[in-house]
Order: structure tokens, then C-alpha cells, then sequence
């Protein structure tokens, strides 16, 4: 996994409540035995006019003009500012996937879906609640100032406006410590083999029919 | 004295270790796996040079890419083909037991679980599928998970997570004629919201969830994930036990009374405390259907849509906005005046034996809306349509003018040919009416079996506790 470092980039303003990942990656692209590639299909029913398949060609499909990401203010970036309960409904990691193919390397919200915002960890992606009024304040300042970007630091735990306001984050210590060393969990969890093995033989004394 | 929620138990009896700041490693016991979320999991274990820790403990089904006619000619879209090709693949290659396409014992894996008594209480169970939260209704702890995750469970059979807050939703009383626990589940989330059991377990409990049927408890504990959270849960008891006994994978004779001996433990201890309670009285619940493109935006069938103009909050007025447009409704209109296209009675939220008699009891002796293009019947696994048929069932939805399919996750997800198209409006006894869900532009009204079946034949919803 790469590791997450200090970068600063252009915020994307997704103004939704409750997106959820059927929207983000509909199902139809689910249907790929490979982790990559997905970036083009993101959003896929609000950002193009046709129906999308998997291995079309992006390029030339009809755009949705309404949609925000498809405004020429907002390409390139790598930050997506949206609203409550994001990432809701299904468990597909294909949601990330999508994201980071696409380019965003943190998502900003009041409030995440849990599983998605653990799904994001897992690719080297940085989901940041921040309270509802610190988002509506960023939704302003997007809107006001073109090309709007955020400064992210993850060992400080902070967001930097382009006028010098910071943000503060909160982070499990233990996914910041992944995140920044770019860590395989399961490498980590393999380094306790033995006390999952000690753990089992104990549980298979218990419960004998779970081993059956 | 030292109290503990069912979750608490749950949690404790998997404990592997714990760091400082709460990070867990929790063991799995069952790990279901289906052919969409495993792939690249199967593919990163193999670029690891790893093996699964513990192949026993996984088994596998396709579901979501099943075809539901037409069995015989196989997968027709390549892409979906491969998929389950590759499914099979990976369990043949690595001793896993997989109940392939064809098999009787296929079908949703969340159906297909519990039937086979490969969930059981005191288990905790993942699988790449965020309606995992159904295996719960066994007093387990289950919850759905990603892809990285399912890798790590194989490879490790350990979840890296942290405890949850606890929520316990206390239903009392009887539920009216025609009510069910898809009524339960949908008042609910209308109450706490899509977002309201984020970060919680909910255990369902009060003498009205004790009254329900395991098929009934599973679909409750199915829903509580389109209520935000990752488990829901009910405490084993009698009904539980009686559910399991004889079940292939269910604990043997020798075992059994151990076994039932330890899953009488396996309940809130009196006095346990919650971090959140919610009660709901059953005499109140309504026939529910959902009208817009969260499953929070739902009313009893005798409600109207929902007018913006008389919202005040300005977030909440613009989503009820875009939801109606999406839907194609007019606020202001009483529930029971929408018309319907399509018909879908099936997926691991009510493709049980139980759901299909439900449906079969209303559509009996009636036919369904010549207004109605599709109304279609997906049983949950094979072994539900042979029971099914055993009991006449599929003749009675037949002769009504429904179809009568093969098992697989159909059109709740539309992965398969079975989908929406854009514009069509879906009565549907699944979980999810997020745009598109059902097919780009199709638009779904989530609602028990009962109220479906009954929609096919009005061609429009109908309130079941009136007939």
C-alpha cells in the first residue's frame, strides 16, 4: 500500500446527502475480477448522459454537464467534500476503488458509513469527518474561490484553507500509523500468529461443533 | 454484578487481543463468501504466496450473477461468466466447499447460510456482503465486510475492529393483521434514520421479536444495515434451536446438547445496559412502503408523499426534491394511488419460505394487473423453490399470472438480466431503493411480500391490513 503523505489539493464539492456506494459504482461494473480501473465508471448514472457498460470507452461518451465533477473548475482533484452518511448501503470496496482510480485521496463529510469509511483505510485513502457546520463552511469557500485546494497533513492531523485556517481531525492512531508507513494489515496481524493459534485451540475445547 | 449485553458476550467470547487505543483482533468462525466481492481477495492471497488459515470455515455460493431462466444455457454476458467461472476456480483450487450453479443448495448467500445451519449462535460471521448483518438473527455476530477484509479474514481468520456502541430496539405487543417484520425493520429506519445506527449493533428484542419466526428475525436483522449498522441481532432461544436441529452443517447428535446448553447464554443478561434504547409498540405498525431513494423515506401504505414546500430544513427539503423527481411523484399524493410496473418478490431480505407463502396467500385465486408488465417470484435458494413447489405454491403464483423463477439475487441489485428499465416503477420486497439499484433510472417502492403481492393484483399498493 502507498504510503499516505502530506499533499495539497484541489476540494471537489459533492452537495448530497446519504450517497451511496450503488451511486458512487453501479452495479454493473461489480462485475470485474480486478481491483483497478474503475476511476473512469465513478459515478457513473450522474456523470454521463448514456448508460454505461464495463470496458467502454469513457472518452467518448456524452457528458452530464450538470454534474459537478464534470465542471472544468474541479478537474484534477483530489479531495471530495460531501455531506452526511456517505458511503451508505453496500459493502463494495469497488466504492474506493473507484475513488482513488479517479484521483481523490480524501473524502470530507460530517459522517461516513462504516464500512465504507473502514474500505478506505484499506487503499491508502483518508475518509475525514469533520463537524456539519466545518463542512457548510468549506461548501462556501469552494463555491467562492476557484481552484480552491486543501492542504492535508495527516501527521498533523490538520486541513489548511488557502487563507491559512486550519482544521482539525480526529484518527484512530492505529490507521494513521498504517496509513502514514503505507502498512499491510495483514502482514501485522500475521506477526501475531500466536496468539491467534492459542486463541483457536481454546475456542475448539469450547466449542468442539464450530470445528466440525 | 458485572452485566453484559448480547454483543458484549459476543465480542468477549472472540477476543483475540486488544492494542491500547481499542484496536481488535477478533476471530471468525464462518466466512461466506460470493462470487463478487472475492476475486480480488482470492487474487491478493495469491500474490502474497498465502493460503486460507482455515478452509473449513469458508463456504462459498455464487448468487449475485445467477441467471433466474433459462439455468440450463448457463450465464450468457461473458463478463458476469467469468466472474462465477472464477469462483469456482478459486474454491476448487483451494478445498473450499462451494455450492455451485445448478446444485439445489444454491441460492442468496444469506439464505443459504442459515438454511444449511452453517450459522450458528455464538458464531461471528463475515462475508463481502453488507447484508451479512441477517446471520445475527441466530444471537451471532455478523457483519458484513470489503474485499481487503475478506482477504485478511482468509488469510489470517481474524477481523481487525474496534467494539461498537450498543443499541437495543425493544418492540412489545401484537403486530396487526398483515404486518410483518419488514414493517418492523422499514418504521424502524424511518425512525432512526439510514444513519442512525452508524457505529452501533442493534439487538432487536421485546416479546414481539420472541413471537417471530427465524425467517421473520432474519429478515429484521437483514434491514439493520439500511439503518447504518454493520450487526443486528436477536437473542437464541427456543425457536432458534428448533430452526437449526437437523440442518447439515447444525452441530451433531453427540454435540447438540452441549451446544444448545451454551446458546441459552446467549442473551442480553437482565439489567445489561445499552448505550441507546429505542422501544415501538407492534399494535402501531403500519403496513410500510417506501417512497423515495433512501430507505428513510418511507410511510405507512395509508400516508401521503411528502410536500418539500413544507420542510424547513433546506437539506432535507432539497433531497425530498430530488427524490421525487427521481421517482416521478407528485408530493401530496396518497400512497395507495401509485401505480406499479413490475412486480419483484425475492432477495435475502424476503426470499424465504416464509415470504413466499406470504406472497402466495394473497395472490391466491386472484391475477395479477393486466396494467402490470412483470411480476416476478425469485425463491431464495433451491431448496426454497422445492419446498415451495412441494407445498403448491409456485401453481398458485403461476396461475396468477406471476413468474415463477430459478434462486439468485435478481432484481434487487439487477447484476443478472433481471432489471428496470429507466422510468419503471417497482413494487419490491428488497432492501434497497437507491437510484438505480434496481436499473439505471428504475424506481423502487420497498415493501413486504405480502404488500407486493397485493400490488401486483390492485396494480397499484394496497393496504394488507384492511383485507
Amino acid at each position: 500500500m502507498q504510503k499516505f503523505e502530506k499533499f495539497s489539493g484541489l476540494v471537489a464539492p459533492l452537495d448530497r446527502a446519504n450517497v451511496d456506494t450503488d451511486a458512487i459504482i453501479p452495479k454493473q461494473f461489480l462485475k470485474s475480477i480486478k481491483r483497478s480501473g474503475f476511476g473512469p465508471y465513478a459515478f457513473d448514472e450522474w456523470r454521463y448522459l448514456d448508460h454505461g457498460e464495463p470496458g467502454m470507452d469513457c472518452s467518448t461518451r456524452p457528458l452530464n454537464k450538470d454534474f459537478v465533477l464534470n465542471q472544468a473548475r474541479y478537474q484534477g482533484a483530489q479531495v471530495l467534500l460531501a455531506r452526511e452518511n456517505f458511503g451508505c448501503g453496500s459493502s463494495r470496496e469497488h466504492a474506493p476503488w473507484a475513488l482513488d482510480d479517479y484521483g481523490f485521496r480524501v473524502v470530507i463529510a460530517p459522517s461516513f458509513a462504516d464500512i465504507f469509511f473502514n474500505n478506505c483505510f484499506k487503499n491508502g485513502m483518508l475518509p475525514i469527518k469533520l463537524a456539519a457546520d466545518k463542512v457548510d463552511e468549506l461548501f462556501k469557500a469552494v463555491e467562492a474561490k476557484n481552484g480552491f485546494a486543501l492542504a492535508v497533513d495527516l501527521v498533523q492531523q490538520t486541513l489548511t484553507t488557502p487563507d491559512g485556517v486550519v482544521y482539525k481531525f480526529e484518527v484512530d492512531e492505529f490507521r494513521k500509523h498504517c496509513l502514514l508507513n503505507g502498512l499491510d494489515d495483514i502482514g501485522l496481524t500475521l506477526q501475531h500468529k500466536a496468539d491467534i493459534s492459542s486463541f483457536e485451540t481454546k475456542h475448539r475445547a469450547s466449542q468442539p461443533w464450530l470445528f466440525a | 454484578m458485572n452485566t453484559q449485553t448480547l454483543y458484549d458476550k459476543l465480542w468477549n467470547s472472540h477476543l483475540v487481543r486488544t492494542e491500547a487505543d481499542g484496536t481488535s483482533l477478533i476471530y471468525i468462525d464462518r466466512h461466506l463468501v460470493h462470487e463478487v466481492t472475492s476475486p480480488q481477495a482470492f487474487e491478493g492471497m495469491r500474490m502474497a504466496h498465502r493460503k486460507p488459515w482455515r478452509v473449513g470455515s469458508i463456504l462459498a455460493v455464487p448468487d449475485h450473477n445467477v441467471p433466474t431462466k433459462n439455468l440450463a444455457a448457463g450465464i450468457t454476458d461473458p463478463i458476469s461468466r467469468l466472474q462465477v467461472e472464477t469462483l469456482d476456480a478459486n474454491c476448487a483450487e483451494l478445498g473450499i466447499t462451494e455450492f455451485k450453479m445448478g446444485d439445489i443448495r444454491q441460492g442468496v448467500v444469506h439464505v443459504m447460510g442459515p438454511e444449511q445451519g452453517a450459522t450458528l449462535p455464538g458464531m461471528t460471521v463475515v462475508c463481502g456482503d453488507s447484508h451479512t448483518s441477517t446471520h445475527g438473527a441466530f444471537g451471532a455476530l455478523a457483519h458484513g465486510i470489503g474485499t481487503s477484509e475478506v482477504e485478511h479474514v482468509m488469510a489470517t481468520q481474524c477481523l481487525v475492529a474496534k467494539k461498537s456502541k450498543t443499541m437495543l430496539v425493544k418492540v412489545d405487543g401484537k403486530l396487526g393483521h398483515g404486518v410483518t417484520s419488514k414493517d418492523i425493520a422499514l418504521e424502524v429506519i424511518g425512525m432512526i434514520g439510514t444513519a442512525g445506527g452508524t457505529g452501533y449493533a442493534i439487538e432487536f428484542g421485546g416479546d414481539t421479536i420472541r413471537g417471530l419466526s427465524m425467517e421473520g428475525r432474519m429478515t429484521l436483522c437483514n434491514m439493520a444495515i439500511e439503518a447504518g449498522a454493520r450487526a443486528g441481532m436477536v437473542a437464541a432461544d427456543e425457536v432458534t434451536f428448533e430452526y437449526i436441529k437437523g440442518r447439515p452443517f447444525a452441530p451433531q447428535a453427540s454435540q447438540w446438547d452441549a451446544a444448545v446448553t451454551y446458546w441459552r447464554t446467549l442473551h442480553s443478561d437482565a439489567g445489561a445496559k445499552f448505550d441507546t434504547t429505542i422501544t415501538l409498540d407492534a399494535a402501531k405498525i403500519k403496513p410500510q412502503v417506501t417512497w423515495g431513494t433512501s430507505p428513510e423515506m418511507v410511510l405507512p401504505v395509508d400516508g401521503i408523499v411528502p410536500d418539500p414546500a413544507k420542510m424547513a430544513d433546506p437539506v432535507k427539503r432539497s433531497d425530498t426534491e430530488r427524490a421525487l423527481q427521481y421517482m416521478g411523484l407528485k408530493a401530496n399524493t396518497p400512497i395507495t394511488e401509485i401505480k406499479i410496473d413490475k412486480v419483484f418478490i425475492g432477495s435475502c431480505t424476503n426470499g424465504r419460505i416464509e415470504d413466499m407463502r406470504a406472497a402466495a396467500a394473497v395472490a391466491k385465486g386472484g391475477k395479477v394487473a393486466a396494467s402490470v408488465m412483470l411480476a416476478m417470484v425469485v425463491p431464495g435458494s433451491g431448496l426454497v423453490k422445492a419446498q415451495a413447489e412441494k407445498e403448491g405454491l409456485d401453481k398458485i403464483f403461476i396461475a396468477a399470472g406471476f413468474e415463477w423463477r430459478d434462486p439468485g439475487c435478481s432484481m434487487c441489485l439487477a447484476m443478472n438480466d433481471d432489471r428496470l428499465s429507466s422510468g419503471e416503477r417497482c413494487a419490491s420486497t428488497s432492501n434497497r431503493n437507491f437510484e438505480g439499484r434496481q436499473g439505471q433510472g428504475g424506481r423502487t417502492h420497498l415493501v413486504s411480500p405480502a404488500m407486493a403481492a397485493a400490488a401486483a393484483l390492485a396494480g397499484h399498493f394496497v393496504d394488507v391490513s384492511k383485507q
